[in-house]
């Protein structure tokens, strides 16, 4: 009895003692190690805190399940997020929000933080994705191609043309030379997807990932046309995070194989040309071939 | 009023926090004006898009304001004036729309009247009617939202009004309905009215059931609410602009009104 | 009253702790005023008639037809009675001026608008209001609300008039002026005309007939001079200004509860009434020598100007009020806790069988 007490009483003091150690040598080490890059997916015990990342909507699955494998990877951290749609989020960076890391679904979302000098590095492309078009489980109205679409008793929400994926779908009916008037433009991608999913609409223009990620409740049809208004997603740190160093260890993470590999396996592929910079000019890239085609939900 | 104002001596715990409030209610309208793009406003408002924003606005918050009279007088006087089992209940659902989140409503809309809802299926195979994505549907949105605000006000008009009046009116040979038509409404006029106003404007600021239920389409579905948020994701300069539309026509039937029905000594 | 009736009414209304039990019988163009106390269940009666309430047993006709009858599941809803209702406080809408409101009835029975408004135009002429047609209720004095009331009653030509306190609502002033028109036009009112008030004066002046109510039950019915003169129960006889005492009558000899005995000019036998007004009462400073028969000894316990009179209240062996000039109150010397000799003659008092 007596022996046990005084051994918990001993285990609880080396505790204490092993926090307080560890909170002076993470306060202490904070700004040496704030300069020098910590190299992704290591052992970097000097990243602590919370790391609030903004996403686009699109992310959420993938980046959700990113944010727990960061935790794992950095003990002492929390990732909190914000899912919403990429120009709302912007908005809402410029306009003073606290937040570490963008991750938007458009390169012209990200132009609009970084144009306001709110990017604390080069935002770089990591993934990409491609659109599909949502149609009902089963799909009830056999609709095959961005043509069918348009036939006459075809109901069809598109997103919005002022959010990314509304952009996108414009691009990939001019390239398909296609003439289509939804009878909704959804405010985001997702309110898009659910018009399908209650059979209120025959048809929408999605994102891959989405299809993929409600596959149980939406079937996807590929077309041709998709490759031409393929969406690059930037993600950046920001210059007014709060915490700048995990920060930049989020991006770094979501950068490498191992959060790649969580974003393929969704449905997203990844970016043309590797690292580097972004061509933050059009949604629709060139290299858009290289993608191999991970979605297999058609009928 | 002079001399009444100098005989009241406000305590200062008053009218600190008053003042403070009127600052809070008031300034988002002046940082408004301060921000809108005067210079380039002209152009913003030469689109044909703000112009048939508005007017889609204007006409279906009048729709609901109407389907909420013709339902909603009704359903007062059966609240205020008849007992029946359940009654309580019927009254706290009628008033769920109030704290209802409005998405909430337009996502209950969708599954009822939309294309496969239990009504909405019916609707359409027997009409071959459909609601979502219809500038009817953006009716039934708004009145949705809107009505209850008229069921209360009427209701609290009918309680206050003397139901002996009805009873004068049936012994001169008026039946319940006449008695209803001819002298009850006359006397609750002014609930009515202002329950009238409340649900039009609340209509006219309706966002979320319309989005939900109704979708988005320049022209069919998009009312200036739903303008003024998607103009917020690319232009906020445009967001503005329509933004300040829609405050110009809310001053102009405030003043229109006169307070006549929304000033606290009015009727009841 | 006639061999014709027009109103035959047995009223039988229950609510939890109160039961009306009423029956009424009117021939065309008498007046019935209902007359009891607050509670009494006046109203409720009125209601019944009106059809505003239903009757739980009973059977109601008017004119050979019959309006209720719960036993055969019967109830003719108010508006298809033809009974006209002048409410307490008159009940005018208060959205329509004075000649629609008159009209209201009229057109309720299918007349079209203009002549309507023609017809009730003369009537508010025949009731002296034709300056008033376009005035809104609110403009209206009590008097003149009172009149367009009984205009919009009268308007669709009831076979029942029922008034509430048809001049509860007016001041003393007005009141008297409006009693004597309203008088009139009952007169001149063909059908029956059923009226609850609580003044007696009211009733006795507008009504053929009284029927005091208390409890939900008649008390007593009769001519106003039959109830002044020979009042049952301590409440009409409070009202009518009567003193009024009951016991066993043996000749011309009441003896009361308390042994105290009264002699009557009438000779009766049995439980019997004995009454006789204050102002029969005289008052002396000691035992006085008269011929009166009634003699005893009281203390003054409330003094009270009434007019030019002064009613004084008495008590000792029986309860008395006498009526005095102010002079002889004077003379007397008369204040409260003094005790006096009151005198009343057999001759001025009236015995009648309980």
């Amino acid at each position: 009895m007596t022996t046990s007490r005084t051994r918990s009483a001993a285990a609880a003091a080396a505790a204490l003692a092993a926090l307080t150690l560890a909170a002076c040598s993470s306060s202490g080490s904070g700004s040496s190690a704030g300069g020098s890059a910590p190299s992704t997916g290591g052992a970097s015990p000097a990243l602590s805190g919370t790391v609030t990342v903004f996403a686009a909507a699109s992310l959420q699955g993938t980046f959700t399940d990113l944010g727990k494998k960061f935790e794992a990877a950095h003990p002492g951290t929390k990732v909190t997020f914000n899912f919403n749609g990429s120009s709302t989020l912007a908005q809402s960076i410029v306009n003073g929000a606290p937040a570490d890391v963008f991750a938007a679904a458009s390169p012209a979302t990200m132009k609009t933080v970084s144009d306001a000098k709110d990017t604390a590095s080069e935002p770089k492309v990591f993934v990409r994705n491609t659109l599909e078009i949502a149609v009902p489980k089963g799909n009830p109205k056999h609709l095959a191609s961005l043509k069918d679409l348009a036939a006459p008793g075809v109901k069809v929400a598109l997103c919005a043309p002022q959010v990314p994926c509304g952009a996108a779908a414009l691009t990939a009916l001019k390239a398909g030379d296609v003439s289509l008037t939804p009878v909704t433009q959804e405010q985001d991608v997702k309110s898009a997807l659910t018009k399908v999913e209650l059979g209120e609409v025959d048809a929408s223009v999605v994102y891959q990932t989405d299809v993929k990620a409600d596959a149980g409740k939406v079937d996807g049809v590929d077309f041709p046309e998709a490759a031409k208004a393929v969406n690059d997603y930037p993600i950046a740190d920001l210059a007014k995070a709060p915490n700048p160093a995990a920060a930049k260890a989020f991006v770094d993470f979501v950068e490498s194989a191992q959060g790649q590999q969580v974003l393929t396996a969704a449905g997203f592929q990844q970016p043309a040309a590797t690292g580097g910079s972004t061509a933050p000019a059009a949604g629709a890239s060139a290299g858009a071939s290289t993608a191999p085609s991970t979605s297999a939900t058609a009928p | 009023m002079s001399p009444r104002a100098s005989r009241n001596r406000v305590p200062v715990a008053l009218l600190l926090p008053a003042l403070l409030g009127l600052a809070f209610l008031v300034l988002p309208l002046v940082g408004l004006l301060i921000r809108a793009p005067w210079r380039a406003l002209p152009q913003q408002l030469a689109s044909a898009e703000v112009w048939e924003a508005l007017r889609l606005s204007l006409s279906c918050a009048t729709s609901a304001t109407a389907v909420a009279l013709v339902l909603g007088v009704p359903l007062a006087w059966l609240l205020a004036r008849t007992e029946f089992p359940g009654r309580r209940l019927v009254r706290a659902l009628v008033t769920l729309p109030l704290v209802l989140p409005p998405v909430v409503g337009g996502v209950a809309l969708l599954l009822v009247l939309g294309r496969n809802g239990v009504v909405g299926r019916w609707l359409d195979s027997a009409f071959g009617l459909t609601l979502p994505f219809t500038t009817p549907g953006v009716v039934v949105a708004e009145a949705f939202v809107a009505m209850p605000f008229l069921v209360i006000s009427v209701e609290g008009a009918l309680r206050a009004a003397d139901p002996r009046y009805e009873e004068a009116a049936a012994t001169l040979g008026a039946s319940p309905l006449t008695a209803f038509r001819r002298v009850t409404l006359p006397l609750i006029a002014p609930g009515v009215a202002a329950g009238a106003v409340l649900a039009w404007a609340r209509a006219l600021g309706e966002f979320g059931a319309t989005i939900t239920f109704a979708g988005n389409f320049p022209g069919r579905t998009q009312t200036m609410p739903l303008a003024v948020y998607l103009a917020m994701e690319n232009d906020p300069q445009a967001a503005i602009a329509l933004s300040l539309v829609l405050l110009a026509v809310s001053v102009a039937v405030l003043a229109g009104l006169r307070g006549r029905w929304l000033s606290p000594g009015g009727q009841a | 009253m006639t061999g014709e009736i027009a109103l035959d009414a047995r009223l039988r209304v229950e609510r939890p702790g109160f039961a009306l039990d009423l029956t009424l019988q009117a021939a065309p163009g008498e007046v019935i005023a209902l007359l009891g106390p607050n509670g009494a269940g006046k109203s409720t009666a009125l209601r019944a008639l009106a059809g505003l309430l239903p009757l739980d047993g009973g059977r109601l006709a008017l004119d050979g037809t019959v309006l209720a009858d719960p036993a055969a599941e019967l109830h003719v809803p108010a508006e298809r009675r033809p009974v006209g209702v002048v409410f307490q406080d008159y009940l005018l809408f208060p959205h329509l001026s004075a000649l629609d409101n008159v009209a209201f009835g009229l057109r309720c029975q299918g007349r079209p608008k203009a002549a309507a408004r023609a017809e009730a135009a003369e009537w508010l002429d025949r009731l002296g209001l034709a300056d008033h047609a376009g005035a809104k209720p609110r403009h209206l004095s009590g008097g003149q609300a009172q009149r367009v009331a009984l205009g919009r009653a009268l308007a669709v030509r009831p076979g029942l008039l029922l008034l509430d306190e048809p001049l509860a609502a007016l001041d003393a002033r007005t009141r008297l002026e409006v009693r004597a028109q309203l008088r009139r036009h009952l007169a001149a009112f063909e059908a029956v005309a059923v009226l609850v008030t609580h003044d007696p004066l009211d009733a006795m002046v507008l009504a053929d007939r009284l029927v005091v109510i208390e409890d939900g039950r008649e008390v007593q019915s009769g001519t106003p001079e039959q109830v002044a003169r020979q009042p049952r129960t301590d409440y009409i006889a409070r009202l009518v200004g009567l003193n009024l005492y009951q016991g066993v009558a043996a000749g011309h000899r009441l003896t009361l509860p308390g042994g105290v005995e009264l002699v009557t000019a009438d000779e009766l036998s049995g439980p019997a009434f004995a009454a006789f007004p204050p102002a029969a009462v005289t008052l002396h400073p000691g035992r006085p020598h008269s011929s009166a028969r009634n003699c005893w000894e009281l203390t003054v316990h409330g003094l009270d100007l009434h007019g030019d009179r002064v009613r004084v209240e008495l008590s000792g062996p029986l309860e008395l009020a006498a009526d005095l000039t102010p002079a002889a109150v004077h003379e007397l010397d008369l204040a409260l806790g003094r005790t006096v000799w009151a005198t009343v003659k057999a001759t001025q008092t009236r015995a009648y069988p309980a």
